[in-house]
């Protein structure tokens, strides 16, 4: 790959590069290497604790617990694209009477920590009011609230980004507020947006291990389950590897299926930058 | 208010930590962030590749298991012991990097490419390009996704919480101890979040307007 960066080495950079690539390989790997080898010093690496992955009832609960991950992610991400797309909407009102309440919901969501959400659905409504909502929905509801209203923000800000002409012209061909945002804006606005939403859509996925510290029992409380097993040998490092390579399998997917869906959606000519990438600074929030 | 008032050591002690939090691992994560968007544009392949699996992997975990790994795994390490604060900050640091390091390339790639070419063609090298001509540039229109990334740290420090660090986010434990109403307690919380985001909120359309990039 050539950047505009730096120069097609030549003989010299080209040694310098070898080296310098050399010596980073050599620090980094000598890190890994030191962690790997404190974890085999201390045990974390004998076939013992290693044993749980071969019975079949243990298999049995990761599968049921990667299906609570996946089940209640299914659900946030429906729920928060709707919510996000009715307050987006709410937002780009003309009616201040809608516009108003909608900004402050959607401003109020998106200051407030997921973590504090969940708290006050699942401890807060239950010991202060009375309703009893079960992990579950706590986790769904909490991630709704939250990533609902970045997405609304996603949302208004790429219908915000279409061409100012583009409306215009359309109102001056006569149609309706409705028709214009339904057939010249939204389309254009979807474009720009998608791949701001798939990368929500892989915050919403890591967000249910928050589920963990409400005792939702998802991948991640599983795995402190079977890390503090003695039966087991408390086979803490291997559990934690074993989930982090699942939830990053699992997103991975997710990023491959939801790149799939944009190539689909998103054909035609790109800007081209100086690394190749796109033009468009957006980012999703972690 | 009374909840608020009673117990207003609990929620001072809380805020002093998250804010605590919050400055270390920012920083944290702006300087390592940009390291590593460093290394993504380099022109030695293999580091290039360090960068990206860099991003890949702590961008496709969850903030809590990076959390999970250092509170319950880092200890069976026995190498230095730090406090859950410390180890707290370090996750917090090591996962926000990864997006910061996003943001910054993409920032690179607004900068347009004659900037550097020119430098390129002053005879600056690599170094010199990225640090004294393109960065510079890049800060301009990265304000905005990066408050928001600082701002989702400022939140995300919550998490902690259920890892043993005493802060905003574990207010509710102690009051439900102390038999106070829960729902009211959690409701300040959210209101001193509200409190402590709108601030930086205001700080970004504040350089959004004064360093913003002409679009």
């Amino acid at each position: 790959m050539s950047s505009v960066l730096y120069d097609v080495p030549g003989p010299a950079a080209d040694r310098r590069n070898r080296l310098l690539g050399v010596v980073g390989t050599v620090a980094i790997v000598a890190i890994l290497g030191f962690v790997v080898w404190r974890f085999y010093d201390a045990g974390q690496f004998s076939p013992r604790l290693w044993e749980w992955i071969t019975y079949v009832r243990i298999q049995y609960l990761l599968l049921d617990a990667i299906w609570a991950t996946v089940s209640a992610f299914g659900v946030a991400a429906v729920l928060s694209l709707l919510f996000g797309a009715v307050f987006a909407a709410g937002r780009l009102s003309e009616h201040a009477w809608v516009s108003g309440p909608s900004t402050a919901v959607v401003e109020l969501f998106r200051a407030v920590p997921l973590l504090v959400l969940i708290f006050i659905l699942y401890f807060g409504l239950s010991q202060g009011a009375g309703i009893e909502i079960d992990a579950f929905w706590a986790v769904v509801i909490g991630l709704m609230l939250y990533n609902g209203s970045v997405l609304a923000e996603v949302f208004r800000a790429g219908v915000n980004a279409v061409p100012r002409g583009q409306r215009e012209a359309a109102y001056a061909l006569g149609m309706r507020k409705t028709q214009v945002m339904r057939s010249v804006l939204l389309p254009q606005a979807f474009r720009s947006m998608l791949p701001t939403i798939l990368s929500q859509l892989v915050v919403v996925l890591k967000d249910t291990a928050l589920g963990f510290i409400i005792l939702y029992p998802e991948l991640l409380y599983q795995a402190r389950f079977l890390g503090s097993q003695t039966q087991l040998g408390s086979p803490i490092l291997p559990v934690a590897l074993v989930v982090a390579v699942i939830y990053i399998g699992l997103c991975l997917i997710l990023t491959w299926v939801s790149r799939l869906v944009e190539k689909r959606i998103t054909r035609g000519p790109k800007a081209t930058t100086p690394t190749g990438g796109d033009r468009e600074v957006a980012a999703a929030v972690p | 208010m009374d909840v608020l008032l009673d117990n207003l050591d609990v929620y001072w002690r809380g805020l002093v930590t998250t804010v605590g939090l919050f400055v270390v691992s920012g920083i944290g994560s702006l300087v390592l962030g940009t390291l590593v968007a460093g290394l993504r544009v380099s022109p030695v392949p293999i580091l290039r590749s360090f960068g990206s699996l860099y991003v890949t992997v702590l961008r496709n975990t969850p903030l809590t298991l990076v959390l999970f790994f250092f509170a319950f795994a880092y200890p069976r390490l026995e190498l230095v012991e730090f406090s859950f604060f410390t180890l707290a900050c370090i996750g917090l640091t090591l996962y926000t990097a990864a997006f910061v390091c996003e943001v910054v390339r993409s920032g690179i790639n607004t900068v347009p490419v004659g900037q550097a070419e020119a430098a390129r063609a002053l005879g600056f090298t690599f170094t010199q390009t990225l640090g004294q001509i393109v960065l510079p540039q890049a800060v301009r229109s990265v304000v905005p996704p990066m408050t928001n990334i600082q701002i989702a740290l400022l939140k995300n420090t919550t998490i902690a919480s259920g890892f043993a660090v005493f802060q905003l986010g574990s207010v509710y434990s102690v009051l439900s101890e102390r038999g106070y109403n829960v729902l009211v307690g959690l409701l300040w919380v959210a209101l001193f979040f509200v409190v402590l985001v709108v601030p930086l909120t205001l700080l970004q359309r504040r350089l959004d307007a004064t360093w913003g990039a002409s679009r």
